[in-house]
């Protein structure tokens, strides 16, 4: 009946050690098939499960191991082609795959989509079709109150004068389309309406950065320690630990022997990467290999890289600096209470713009430079504490990647030279889904903007 | 009443304004023997207002209501005083023409139309009362106590419902220019449960040319390039008359301040709400209190009269007021008022009463068109009374109905505003209303509905084969030029470079040149080496749907997506009080309007994406009830 393709997280978040994202409709098999390594899933049997890898294709980095069940219609929940991606139940994981889901081209599902195309397409029978309402009606009055609350009054704010912004650009346009001969508005050319609609473009851009920072509130900023043996590195991550309460230990992944630790460091949640690894082997690099190394440090957002005070920098050390290039770093100058043999001028050349924090973490000292470090670090450029906008919803990180493309069709047509009615097109859409983000998209009130902004006649 | 049996028709139009002109030409040329009764033969499709037609939105109105074999077109074709292109600098989308009607001639020239149409029926005549038996419209009885009998009735009485014409302190009951208010339909159709409205409007004063002083404006000629709206016209009016512009300033606002309170708008004497997109000088100036000037523009009302229309100074102040008002104007410092400005206030029909055929749902037969039904605008107007005498002919001869959606046409977009949204003001159609405006365009009118209009039997076959030959030669020349390769010669870089377009790095076909926002079709043309004899308009729809192809192709998968909810309908014994789950507020809006399909109740204000879910598992619901049903 529908035609679209649509995929949602279909176990409870944040619990349990497995995750399911579900994908229903004509394009389920194919799309996971793109982003999968593994088996050619288009060509497996119906109802079969198999192992694999999810790649990105844009990047072809691997997301994550999984397990994909490949249901084809008719016999299935929906009577539609179905997909379950089983993966990994952190928050982290789960969210990763669905929007890799959303980016291939599914439709985020609304809330009780499932159901009711099970009902529509005949699964469910009459007598369910109540049931099916209140379902929908429950979920949906649910999702909008959640979305509601998770939208921070400062986002809707923040969305509402972009879109005023870009609605007097449009009524600019309109007017000189409705009313050619009306004398008293700047005539909006292409070169005018680049100007509006890319601050409006970076503002997006802006948000959606955010988006990744909200995330990191709500999940944990990934930190690896790394270091040669015996810096230090388990010794900083103890006193991270006992310093700040830990909110959560051990969470066991299922094919992955992954312990994470999380600490709150300022304000700032640190998720602790693999530390296990550290804690056994005291190198990260050497014993793990370097391949499985390489994807720890992908996967994290800040890198405590350790240094010894005691010794010169060594080959190795500069090859974990190339490693963590171009990555959030902070350099730690362990064991200050040893004699200084390393070259502090040297150091700064190789640390490049990296901050540098001397601790000696035997006797408790630079523990609070680095907590400063860490803070600053997180809380930098133009995101300070005091105005933080976070857009945190799947939902809406979606619809503002979509503002966001349209909104870059427009201004590729503009570029091209395409007359102003025709770019128009894509500005207007872009105006809509910045309104579906905030559930507002009233056609009336462009009319409204332009017999408010202009005074016509004719 | 003591009645006498004046005959029986098919269909019979009241009012013979822009909408009952439509109405009753296309009910007869239907087949539907039909009858159309007016107050004044003598005015049959007046402008009481502005003497101009068409304009961004409308003149693409005037080009569909031509491809739906409507006469508007043809009629303004034979009469206007001066043709405009309008929005040349900008995209295919949004240009639009306007004329300026010689307002006499065009009633002279509609008049013959009717008189000589086969099948319509043309009487003065004033409709006191609309025969209702059951919830059903029978015919009508005029105050001479004519009885009419017919199968359907189209009312088209503008604003001449309880209208009232206001002038300072002056209030008196009466139609536009001070022809005769109907008084009795509306009581009756209240009676009969139908809501009304309160709507006001206005026009400007009219001088006498010989007092205008022209060499303290603006000249605004016509288009030298020939132009028409009707796709069948051949030949063009050269002898223009141009228009000219004046500005108000400081002096005219001041005397408007000092006497707002005698203004009828402002004295709280007018109730009716008034339209924003046209507001009378004193809104502008209350409104928009610190601009130093507004336009005012000055156009001939024909060529065989003096009388000039003052465009922009609509007004309800007193006679003596318009007078030192308008001899602060430039131009205007001598000119002799012929007719005073004036506002006038009418009842409307809140039209989401209407089903989108135009018929009233609460009375079958019934049907309204045009200004009664909260518009304004003679091409609003025509539209809708085109459509109503479509639909009241389809009723009568067992046909389907003709229903257009949003993607097909301005009237589409029109009519279900209308229906589906109601309006709080007087409704004009701007290009911003339409969703999918590039496809909606004003030279591609006769693509979109011509084979509607041949199907409905409004289109002759002659003309219909010229539109298959045009719609070939259109396909033929496009996968023509995709076939055709341009090689990167001096000669054709240097036709690029100045259209001012980057050179070619490798050959390309034709098309993809074509598709180049620089290069025109007579630049492509011109590098072809044979160029095929083709028609103007040919080669305009070849360039338009080569180099706007991304852009359609866009707007027409929006297209598509929109039919899917617009084809699923919701049954006409739909009970809502039956759905589970339901918000209230949809609920009643829902019974309101009584949508035909799940796609215009989407569009329905206070139904959210939630009740749609709802309605859809509902609807799916009665059909595997029947299914399961029939089974058992």
């Amino acid at each position: 009946m529908d035609t679209d393709t649509i995929s949602a997280i279909s176990t409870p978040v944040g619990e349990g050690a497995i995750a399911i994202v579900r994908l229903s409709g004509p394009e389920a098999v194919s799309l996971a098939n793109g982003m999968f390594q593994g088996k050619d899933l288009n060509q497996v049997d119906t109802h079969t499960i198999h192992y694999g890898k999810l790649l990105d294709p844009k990047t072809n980095e691997m997301v994550e191991e999984v397990m994909v069940s490949v249901m084809r219609a008719p016999k299935t929940f929906t009577r539609e082609d179905i997909v379950e991606i089983n993966c990994h139940g952190g928050l982290v994981s789960v969210n990763r795959v669905l929007e890799l889901t959303l980016s291939q081209g599914a439709r985020l599902a609304e809330p009780g989509e499932f159901t009711k195309r099970a009902f529509l397409n005949g699964r469910i029978d009459l007598s369910q079709a109540e049931a099916v309402m209140d379902l929908i009606r429950a979920k949906t009055d649910r999702a909008m109150n959640v979305a509601l609350k998770q939208m921070d009054g400062r986002l809707s704010h923040l969305i509402q004068k972009l879109r005023q912004e870009l609605l007097e650009v449009l009524a600019q346009v309109e007017v000189n389309i409705d009313y050619p001969e009306y004398d008293d508005v700047e005539e909006m050319t292409n070169e005018l309406m680049i100007q509006n609609t890319r601050q409006v473009h970076q503002e997006i851009e802006r948000l959606l950065r955010t988006a990744k920072q909200g995330k990191i509130l709500r999940e944990g900023l990934g930190t690896a320690i790394v270091g040669r043996p015996n810096v230090g590195k388990s010794s900083l991550m103890n006193a991270l630990v006992h310093e700040n309460k830990a909110i959560v230990t051990e969470i066991p992944g299922t094919t992955r022997d992954v312990i994470e630790e999380y600490v709150n460091v300022r304000g700032v949640p640190l998720r602790l990467i693999d530390t296990a690894g550290i804690r056994e082997t005291e190198d990260l690099v050497e014993k793990i290999g370097v391949e499985r190394s390489r994807q720890v440090l992908q996967e994290a957002d800040l890198i405590l890289l350790v240094l010894n005070n005691g010794d010169t920098i060594t080959q190795e050390d500069k090859k974990l600096f190339e490693a963590v290039e171009g990555m959030d770093v902070i350099v730690i100058v362990n064991k200050t209470d040893l004699p200084q043999q390393i070259d502090m001028d040297e150091l700064r050349e190789v640390a490049g713009d990296h901050p540098i924090v001397s601790t000696s973490l035997i006797e408790e000292q630079g523990i609070d430079q680095l907590e400063t470090s860490i803070s600053d670090i997180f809380f930098e450029g133009d995101i300070d504490t005091g105005d933080m906008t976070y857009l945190s919803n799947v939902r809406h990180v979606q619809l503002l990647n979509q503002a966001k493309e349209t909104l870059e069709d427009a201004m590729d047509g503009m570029n091209a030279g395409m007359p102003i009615d025709m770019v128009q097109i894509d500005v207007t859409r872009t105006w809509e889904l910045l309104g579906e983000i905030v559930g507002d998209t009233v056609q009336e009130s462009l009319i409204d903007q332009l017999f408010s902004q202009f005074c016509l006649g004719k | 009443m003591n009645t006498f049996d004046a005959g029986h028709y098919d269909v019979i139009v009241v009012g013979a304004g822009h909408a009952g002109v439509e109405a009753g030409l296309a009910a007869a040329r239907r087949g539907a023997k039909t009858l159309m009764l007016t107050l004044n033969l003598d005015m049959i499709a007046f402008m009481p207002c502005n003497p101009s037609i068409g304009g961004p939105a409308k003149g693409v109105v005037v080009r569909e209501i031509d491809a739906l074999g409507g006469e508007m077109a043809k009629v303004i074709d034979k009469t206007y005083i001066q043709m405009r292109l309008l929005n040349t600098r900008k995209g295919p989308a949004v240009r639009a023409l306007r004329a300026q009607a010689d307002k006499h001639l065009y009633i002279q020239e509609m008049k013959k139309v009717i008189e000589n149409e086969p099948n319509l029926t043309i009487r003065q005549g004033m409709v006191k009362e609309l025969m209702v038996e059951d919830g059903v419209c029978k015919g009508v009885v005029t105050e001479t106590k004519a009885a009419y009998t017919a199968d359907s009735v189209i009312v088209t009485t503008g604003t001449f419902m309880r209208s009232k014409v206001l002038i300072g302190d002056l209030a008196y009951e009466s139609g536009p220019n001070n022809q005769r208010a109907s008084t009795d339909l509306s009581v009756q159709l209240e009676e009969l449960g139908i809501k009304m409205v309160r709507f006001k409007t206005g026009t400007p004063m009219r001088v006498n040319s010989h007092s205008i002083d022209y060499s303290k404006t603006e000249i605004q000629p016509g288009d030298e390039v020939p132009r028409a709206f009707s796709y069948e016209t051949t030949e063009y009016i050269m002898d223009q008359i141009p228009c000219w512009l004046t500005y108000t300033n400081e002096f005219t606002h001041k005397i408007i301040d000092d006497n707002l309170s005698s203004s009828a708008m402002y004295s709280g004497m007018v109730k009716g709400t008034g339209p924003r997109y046209c507001p009378s000088v004193e809104d502008k100036i209350v409104r928009f209190h610190d601009k130093p000037r507004h336009q005012v523009f000055l156009e001939p009302e024909g060529r065989n009269t003096e009388e000039v229309y003052v465009q922009g100074l609509s007004t309800s102040l007193p006679e003596n007021v318009q007078k030192q008002m308008i001899e602060t104007v430039p131009g205007l410092e001598k000119a002799e008022i012929m007719r005073a400005g004036y506002a006038i206030e009418y009842d409307s029909v809140i039209p989401t009463q209407l089903w989108p055929t135009l018929e009233l749902k609460a009375v079958e037969g019934l049907f309204t068109a045009g200004q009664i039904n909260g518009t304004s605008g003679y091409e609003e107007a025509a539209a809708q009374g085109l459509m109503a005498g479509i639909n009241a002919a389809s009723k009568v001869l067992g046909k389907e109905p003709v229903i257009l959606d949003r993607s097909q046409a301005y009237i589409g977009v029109l009519i279900d505003d209308l229906v589906t949204k109601g309006t709080d003001e007087p409704y004009r159609l701007l290009t911003s209303r339409a969703e999918y405006r590039l496809i909606l365009r004003h030279d591609n009118a006769d693509l979109r509905l011509t084979d509607i209009g041949y199907e409905i039997g409004m289109i002759s076959e002659d003309r219909y084969a010229r539109f298959q030959d045009k719609k070939r030669m259109i396909n033929e020349e496009i996968e023509r030029l995709k076939g055709i390769t341009i090689k990167a010669t001096d000669q054709v870089q240097e036709v690029i470079q100045q259209a001012g377009g980057s050179p070619l790095k490798d050959a390309v076909n034709a098309y993809d040149l074509l598709k180049r926002p620089e290069m025109k079709f007579e630049m492509v043309a011109s590098l072809l080496e044979e160029r095929k004899d083709l028609p103007e308009a040919v080669e305009e729809q070849v360039e338009i749907h080569t180099k706007y192809a991304g852009y359609i192709q866009k707007s027409e998968q929006q297209i598509e997506r929109m039919r899917k909810m617009e084809n699923k309908k919701i049954p006409e014994d739909i009970d809502y009080d039956d759905i589970h789950g339901i918000a209230s507020e949809a609920r009643d809006r829902l019974k309101e309007v009584r949508p035909l399909s799940v796609g215009q109740a989407s569009r329905v204000s206070g139904v959210n994406p939630a009740d749609v879910s709802i309605l859809l598992v509902y609807i799916e619901q009665g059909k595997i009830a029947k299914v399961s049903g029939d089974e058992a």
